[in-house]
């Protein structure tokens, strides 16, 4: 991204709590870079991941624990909530790094369903009901977040920071390394570059940044629930990467808002929410192939 | 006497009951060209994919300078000095021209995990993968995608690629299948030039290549090795002519 699109995303996150109201501008955004994070993944590592629940709803569970039980500040809760997912992340990665393809979804998968069985057995995560009435507190000791354009303002420069990172490592000596395997792993690999580890620390960034998504949202919504980390949630967030294009740094964002926006607006159909999105997922997969967002850069590029 | 850069001992290989390579003893000595031929499907790959790891021998050893490397990783084979090239064509597609070289390249800056740094970084590379590519006739095509290239360029550019990591042992498996005569020439006098200052292990099919490049040669015929010996001596040998040249003669 050039200087212009950056200012033009930051320009645009400012003003974006005058037009849209905050409440669903922070889920877009906790969503955005829950998809963001996926797609360092899918996009930029091919690996596909159906367990990615786990680390954003098990980060909303640990962050929201850390709140109100221990009486942290919210960026405390966030950071902690945010390693918790990061080492999460290390021990799915070592466990199914080494796989392909489907056995690599399935493993993710297997994975996540014991952590979604934790959170629903454990004591302290309020079975059924989740966690209810996580405190937002004092940012920094001094900022109250209980005013939404605090809380709108903080989720955003999250946001901006972790959405920095992705594009970051993307645009790295690493990334570089990432989609050389990709693009050939076996050439990779008799180049002397040790793939699996490569793809691990792909695996725990993506993990990591998909927890600080996950408690960000437990701090903006004030609850954890078994939603968070089910495998509806896994499946969703492939759907938003999909839909706005893998391996293009706005596509999930684009994605994210889409898939979030259809849920918020439709909400009052009920049950067809479902079908409609299911639709939209179909269209985009048959009509844009790269998602929405590669698509257009395909024109984009066409045009010159 | 000459020393032998690479060894192999009874090297064997198995695949659910059937022998794709059997009791193989080879012997690379440095500075040679070698080549390895045989009719399709006689195990040269296999032999390649043993000796760069990609697969586990069922039996026997391999010695890299006297070194025992039966049980090391593919990608710590590299940073022992051999590097392989793909029967079929083996870039990185998407990349530019110039990037898949200097992914090569990268390996040495060891920042493979670097992922909070710039890539501006790699940009200290560029010059000498433009040498490299300008080595084998590509710096024109620096920028282009790789997939837009010809596929004698294609093979060409893996050539570079491979150099890139300045390795001791470098193996070739039929680097110039698939190439117009033209192409084929230039491809022969790229690995003649190379091969002044490295060991070559090669797997080809055109004879004459074979014949101009070849300071030693080792016939493999399902699996085993059937003759072995210069050019002229493997040529005059009744066996080799029967089950492989003759065929390819006709
Ligand atoms: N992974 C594998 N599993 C089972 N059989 C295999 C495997 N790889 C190779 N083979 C078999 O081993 C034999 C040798 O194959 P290899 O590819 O080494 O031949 P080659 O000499 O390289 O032939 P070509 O000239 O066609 O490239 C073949 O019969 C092949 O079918
Ligand atoms: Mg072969």
């Amino acid at each position: 991204m050039n200087r212009i699109a950056w200012i033009t995303v930051i320009v645009l996150g400012l003003l974006a709590p005058f037009a849209v109201y905050p409440v669903l501008m922070m889920e877009l955004l906790c969503f955005a870079l829950f998809a963001c994070a996926f797609n360092l993944l899918l996009g930029y590592s091919g690996l596909l991941s159906f367990g990615h629940a786990a680390f954003f709803g098990g980060a909303a569970y640990i962050c929201g624990y850390a709140v109100t039980a221990w009486h942290l500040g919210p960026l405390q809760g966030i950071l902690i909530g945010t390693a918790f997912a990061g080492g999460l992340g290390l021990v799915f990665g070592v466990l199914a790094i080494r796989r392909q393809g489907i056995y690599f979804a399935m493993i993710t998968l297997a994975l996540a369903q014991i952590i979604f069985f934790l959170c629903l057995k454990m004591p302290f995560t309020g079975g059924e009901d989740g966690l209810q009435g996580v405190p937002r507190g004092m940012l920094f000791g001094f900022i109250d977040l209980n005013k939404p354009l605090n809380m709108y303002y903080t989720v955003f420069a999250i946001f901006m920071i972790c959405f920095w990172l992705i594009w970051r490592a993307v645009n790295s000596p690493f990334g570089q390394v990432l989609s050389a395997i990709r693009e050939n792993e076996a050439r990779a690999i008799s180049l002397g570059y040790s793939v699996e580890r490569i793809k691990l620390l792909a695996f725990v960034l993506s993990a990591t940044l998909a927890g600080t998504a996950g408690a960000t949202k437990s701090i903006v919504f004030q609850t954890a629930s078994l939603t968070d980390v089910s495998w509806h949630t896994s499946g969703e967030v492939i759907l938003m990467t999909l839909v706005g294009g893998m391996g293009t740094l706005l596509g999930p964002v684009v994605g994210a808002f889409t898939i979030v926006g259809l849920q918020h607006e439709l909400s009052s159909i009920g049950s067809w929410v479902t079908v409609i999105i299911g639709l939209t997922f179909i269209v985009c997969v048959l009509v844009f192939r790269r998602g929405m967002v590669g698509e257009l850069t395909r024109l984009w590029k066409r045009s010159f | 006497m000459s020393e032998s850069i690479l060894q192999t001992r009874n090297l064997t290989k198995e695949f659910s009951g059937f022998t794709a390579v059997s009791d193989v003893n080879l012997s690379v000595e440095r500075g040679h060209i070698h080549a390895l031929i045989g009719p399709n499907g006689a195990g040269k790959t296999t032999v390649f994919n043993l000796l760069t790891k990609f697969l586990p021998p069922t039996t026997g050893t391999i010695l890299f300078n006297g070194r025992d490397i039966t049980h090391m990783a593919p990608a710590d084979i590299a940073d022992h000095g051999i590097v392989r090239s793909f029967q079929i064509s083996a870039v990185f597609p998407n990349m530019t021209v110039l990037e898949n070289v200097r992914v090569a390249l990268q390996r040495k800056l060891g920042m493979a995990y670097a992922f909070w740094r710039s890539d501006k970084i790699l940009s200290r590379l560029n010059d000498q993968a433009m040498a490299l590519l300008d080595s084998v006739g590509l710096s024109r095509f620096a920028d282009n995608i790789t997939v837009e290239l010809a596929y004698g360029r294609k093979r060409a550019l893996e050539i570079a690629t491979t150099l890139a990591l300045d390795p001791e042992l470098m193996l070739l498996d039929e680097p110039t299948q698939g190439m117009g005569a033209e192409d084929v020439g230039m491809t022969t006098e790229l690995i003649r030039k190379v091969g002044q200052e490295r060991t070559i292990l090669m797997v080809e099919h055109n004879l004459s290549v074979v014949s101009t490049l070849a300071d030693r040669i080792t016939v493999l015929q399902r699996g085993a090795v059937l003759a072995e010996g210069t050019y002229a001596e493997v040529s005059a040998n009744a066996e080799v002519m029967e089950a492989y040249l003759g065929v390819e003669h006709v």
